[in-house]
């Protein structure tokens, strides 16, 4: 495999005397779906922070497509082909699903000042939107208020801003909990589409099986620490990652 | 019309325009602030300055004035890029009072005398006053409007809707938040100073009292009552304001009793102001356009 696309390099994040993250390091590769586990409080989120920029780290290097970006504010992450979704969805309550889709397709105007003067409420902005909503299913809701629908379609708005950025790399923070299961399988189809269409994927899931059935690879942490890292197979198995999840003594049965 | 209707008229004018500059920063990009009526009095202080010490024509003073605010605006739009909510009402807060009391102390601003003599606007050779001053800021309320509706159509628009709505998810699309906000805060701002250029040239005389904090909270009251976010909201709001005194004129001592019996009926009934969404207006409306399709 060539350079990864986004590599982190002992990352650590402390606030005051808690080490949130604990020199954690590792690589995503182009075309992968890569998890990022852990028991609750294990940094997770933290991890996403440092990487679309709402966090800088402590210390350590954080590379996308080769070039530092640690210390990035979030809207330069975006511009650079990082989209992201939120643990606890943030939609645009008042403006319409087709809106909220329509304020990530303007990433290339926001930097210019020419360019953002430009009008938005163009037919191809509202063209290219809806071909996205028509990706994740939600273009029967489009007109509709983004903040009267419920948790399933919040999701999946999540999702179609954050491919109406074009990213290269896709982070998804718990895009599968409070779903049905039907919602689940749906969003898994999703992000398996998400990923055919060339988008690497780094996400976060606490649904066991969801992550396993997804992910190429995985990494795990505990406590800010990097415990395993490897295929769902090899993690399954690993008996550091079976005590973090279980305590110990417990029964290897992680799903 | 009586002059006195006309008077009452071009006031309500020049605070609708001045509310509409609000709009921008607290209805459009979702930036609370307490302080407007000092940018109004930077303005009015700038414009008259510079036509009466500076002897320039108000035509040519005006650039100047709003580029004067705007800047002011600029630098006191900064606090909005740490505090939030409630924090950055308190400190708009005290950057009005802070204003006013340099108008009011230091002598280059005439200090409690304020500036007197103020020369009236001269358009095509002839001196602006009555019915031709109020035709001129109903012009000037006009290009307002127009730039706030093209203000809302651009993408520096959507980004400030979206930084109202929740700076977090913006700014994981690409939306500066420092870019956006100040930008709404040099619009809103220049507004204000466009307000106050015609409030001291139709007055004629200004001191630090006129925008003191009470005017900025009467301000803000206008484009809450009249629909915060909408585009004439504002001006619906100026004009019930404006013209509400003028029929209680027996109550005047009652008038910020009623202000505040107005506002909370209006948080109550229709909190999303007169236009806002889902308010009587715009139901009857969708109503009556829903009936006849």
């Amino acid at each position: 495999m060539g350079d990864p696309l986004l590599s982190l390099r002992e990352i650590s994040m402390h606030f005051g005397g808690l080490k949130a993250l604990d020199k954690v390091s590792f690589d995503l590769h182009e075309g992968e779906i890569l998890g990022l586990i852990g028991p609750n409080g294990a940094g997770k989120t933290t991890c996403f922070n440092t990487v679309s920029g709402v966090y800088r780290p402590t210390s350590g290097e954080i590379r996308f497509r080769g070039k530092r970006t640690d210390g990035l504010p979030p809207h330069r992450m975006a511009a650079l082909g990082i989209g992201r979704t939120f643990q606890i969805v943030r939609p645009f309550p008042n403006l319409s699903v087709l809106e909220n889709v329509i304020v990530a397709l303007g990433l290339r105007c926001y930097g210019r000042l020419l360019s953002s003067c430009r009008p938005w409420k163009g037919r191809r902005a509202r063209e290219d939107a809806m071909k996205i909503l028509a990706q994740v299913g939600l273009e029967s809701q489009a007109r509709q208020k983004a903040g009267l629908l419920p948790l399933g379609n919040l999701r999946r708005l999540e999702l179609a801003r954050a491919l109406a950025l074009k990213p290269q790399l896709l982070l998804l923070d718990e895009s599968f909990s409070g779903l049905r299961h039907e919602e689940i399988a749906q969003q898994e189809e999703l992000v398996r589409k998400t990923r055919e269409s060339g988008i690497s994927i780094l996400l976060i899931e606490h649904n066991m099986r969801v992550a396993m059935g997804l992910c190429d690879r995985l990494v795990v942490l505990d406590h800010g620490v990097k415990l395993a890292e490897g295929t769902p197979e090899t993690i399954r198995n690993d008996p550091q990652v079976i005590r973090a999840y279980l305590g110990k003594g417990g029964n290897a049965d992680a799903s | 019309m009586s002059e006195y209707s006309i008077t009452i008229g071009t006031l309500i004018a020049i605070q609708a325009i001045v509310a509409c500059g609000l709009n921008v920063i607290v209805g459009y990009a979702g930036q609370i602030s307490l302080g407007h009526a000092a940018f109004f009095g930077i303005g009015a202080y700038a414009s008259a300055l510079l036509t009466t010490a500076g002897g320039l024509s108000f035509w040519s003073a005006l650039p100047i004035v709003l580029g004067i605010t705007g800047l002011i605006g600029l630098f006191l739009g900064l606090p909005s890029l740490r505090l939030r909510e409630d924090f950055l009402a308190i400190t708009t807060i005290g950057i009005n009072f802070i204003v006013v009391s340099i108008f009011q102390y230091v002598p280059f601003f005439g200090g409690a005398l304020g500036i007197g003599g103020i020369p009236r606007i001269v358009l095509f050779g002839e001196r602006l006053r009555g019915v031709s001053f109020f035709f001129l800021t109903g012009g000037f309320l006009s290009i307002t409007l127009l730039i706030c509706w093209l203000f809302t159509r651009s993408w520096s628009g959507l980004a400030c809707f979206a930084l109202r709505e929740d700076e977090t998810a913006a700014s994981s699309m690409g939306v500066s938040p420092v870019r956006f906000k100040l930008t709404a805060f040099i619009l809103g701002t220049a507004i204000a100073g466009l307000g106050g250029a015609l409030y001291a040239h139709s007055m004629r005389f200004i001191s630090a009292t006129d925008f003191g904090f009470p005017m900025s909270v009467m301000i803000l009251s206008m484009i809450v009552l009249g629909g915060m976010g909408t585009l004439w909201g504002p001006v619906l709001g100026a004009l019930v304001l404006g013209i509400l005194p003028e029929l209680f004129r027996p109550l005047t001592d009652y008038r910020m009793f009623l202000y505040a019996a107005l506002l909370l009926l209006m948080i109550r009934f229709q909190p999303g102001g007169l236009l806002g969404e889902n308010s009587l207006a715009r139901r009857t409306f969708s109503r009556l356009k829903g009936g006849k399709s």
